[in-house]
């Protein structure tokens, strides 16, 4: 059904959050992101011309490196891509099969494929291009937040998050219920500023990213040169320094 | 956004089919039809034609065109699933319309009554085809107060010009009142694609590369490296370029072929001895449909996503972006 859920005080609300401070723009996420899923819940994520000149295919996570600010204060940011999870998902409510959904319990935003017919309002009407079509299998392919991750039973417990988020090497990826303010991704949200993308689309997205943070004032004046020492690691040559120097 | 064929000849025909029975009804409710036993069945069954050949050409769109019957169930939501469902009901009063006429003659209460019905279901669906692309935030151009006016108007007019195509070849006079209306609706549905295009290019998108990053608080965005060193979907779909290039030359043709020459064709086929309207009303709607096929495109064309915002290409309305080199 594409009626988005009536937002419920409390309400479970599991999302990622994303360090733009720590990320060092590896792109292990999206790789582990294609590796987990192409055989997982969306799967396959069909690629073309693989091993040819120009390879393309689906990818439900894509790692941007942008440059922002001016001059000294510039900074180089990775900037990782995915579904938001939004709390008005107007992916969802276009679909005109009820393929596209948004699960109750906990807000995760889903394609069922054996129902979607591949028409591509969704990902026409998502602004953060989070949705790819499979031009092999003819339907839409999406984050699920690794559902068959994060609920899986056969796995040790510790690995029950979203692999992008297992995979992370700078742990930038935060996963949780940013639904519960105690929680630990709500409190680092907090902390840290974390904010919505686009919040003028009006979507309202789950998903938080957190800002670099402020770096120290630097001097760019050319380093003061120290006059030159010997190698005085003790007293005998200290002294020896001395009176060869008069 | 990239024009997908099938998609522009959907609309396109669609439209000129509904507002073909829309006129039909209406100027039928008001005595204004040729009540010859054949014009109205005829008439109907092409502009039923002209709808079912556009709402078939949809379908090729789909990437699973053979679960395209699930497209009805979203009502509550989708103006997609909208359209689908007044489509199909558009079929009853039209049918209705085209077995009344022929039982009970063009002037009957209850073929007028259909006809009314039918012209209110080709209103509708075009509405909702209309709302499919205005209901898009992250396409400015499609999500705004031109689009309903201007697919109504551009429905209206070619719908009207196919209608003086076809009543010529019965009386003049009906004719000649449907070239009339074909000449006003063509001329307030140029005046308002002149309108739409003056506020795309007036106007920016809410969002910046800036919002969409969140990073405007350290000053201006660039994008430094793309995600991927080929094209993907998203810039295939989304951030498709080669029509803003010639968006220039395309308005005019649009405009010239669209409207300008169509008005032109139905003035002369109208008012001149009989005899070549024969020929003028039928190349009028001709002109018209394929003015607007191109019209159409540019609607695709120089529509711009939000996500390309990503891909280091800040909306730029006319303006031709370079590729942006990916390392």
């Amino acid at each position: 059904m594409t009626s988005i859920p009536a937002p419920q005080p409390g309400q479970k609300k599991l999302g990622l959050v994303i360090d733009l401070d720590t990320c060092v723009g590896c792109h292990a996420c999206a790789v582990n992101c294609k590796e987990w899923n192409t055989s997982g819940h969306p799967g396959p994520l069909t690629d073309f011309d693989a091993y040819q000149e120009k390879p393309q295919g689906v990818w439900l996570n894509r790692v941007h490196t942008y440059e922002a600010g001016l001059g000294d204060e510039s900074r180089t940011v990775h900037f990782p891509r995915s579904c938001l999870h939004c709390e008005e998902p107007e992916c969802v409510s276009v679909c005109p099969t009820g393929a596209s959904y948004k699960r109750e319990e906990d807000g995760i935003v889903l394609v069922n494929e054996e129902i979607c017919i591949g028409c591509q309002l969704c990902a026409w009407a998502c602004p953060y291009g989070a949705r790819e079509f499979d031009e092999d299998q003819g339907v839409m392919k999406k984050c699920t937040l690794c559902i068959d991750r994060i609920y899986n039973e056969n796995i040790p417990e510790a690995a029950r998050v979203p692999a992008c988020v297992s995979t992370c090497p700078a742990s930038a990826r935060h996963f949780g219920d940013l639904g519960d303010p105690d929680s630990a991704v709500s409190r680092l949200v907090a902390e840290r500023g974390g904010y919505d993308l686009m919040p003028e689309m009006g979507y309202k997205p789950t998903n938080k990213y957190l800002p670099p943070r402020k770096r120290p004032a630097r001097s760019f004046a050319a380093p003061v040169e120290e006059p030159s020492r010997p190698d005085a690691a003790n007293g005998v040559m200290r002294w020896l320094d001395r009176v060869l120097s008069r | 956004m990239k024009p997908a064929l099938s998609v522009i000849f959907f609309t396109t025909a669609s439209g000129a089919g509904y507002g073909m029975l829309f006129w039909l009804g209406v100027l039928d409710a008001f005595g204004l039809m040729p009540p010859a036993m054949w014009f109205g069945p005829i008439g109907i069954g092409i502009a039923m034609a002209l709808a079912s050949a556009g709402l078939m050409a949809s379908t090729f769109h789909l990437g699973r065109p053979e679960r395209a019957w699930r497209a009805i169930s979203q009502w509550r939501t989708s103006w997609l699933s909208r359209e689908g469902i007044v489509a199909l009901l558009a079929y009853i009063p039209a049918a209705g319309f085209f077995a009344a006429w022929l039982a009970v003659g063009a002037g009957a209460p209850l073929t007028r009554a259909f006809g009314l019905l039918a012209a209110l279901a080709g209103v509708a669906t075009v509405v909702c085809t209309a709302m499919i692309y205005g209901s898009l935030k992250p396409i400015r151009q499609w999500h705004n107060r031109f689009i309903i006016p201007n697919y109504l108007l551009l429905g209206a007019f070619s719908g009207a010009a196919c209608l003086a195509a076809l009543a010529v070849f019965w009386q003049p006079g009906p004719a000649r009142i449907a070239a009339v209306i074909a000449v006003v609706a063509g001329v307030a549905g140029a005046a308002g694609k002149l309108a739409y295009w003056r506020f795309i290019d007036g106007t920016r998108g809410v969002s910046t590369m800036e919002s969409a990053t969140g990073l405007g608080g350290l000053g201006p965005v660039r994008m430094l490296e793309s995600p991927n060193s080929e094209e993907n979907y998203l810039l295939r779909e989304m951030g498709f370029r080669i029509g803003r290039k010639h968006a220039g030359n395309l308005r005019v043709i649009a405009l010239a072929l669209g409207f300008a020459l169509p008005v032109l064709l139905l003035i002369a086929g109208a008012g001149l001895a009989e005899g070549t309207g024969l020929v003028l009303l039928p190349v009028a709607a001709l002109c018209a449909l394929l003015g607007l096929y191109v019209e159409r495109w540019l609607f695709f064309a120089q529509a711009t996503h939000t996500v390309t915002l990503y891909y280091g290409r800040p909306d730029c309305g006319r303006r031709e972006g370079r590729p942006q080199s990916s390392g």
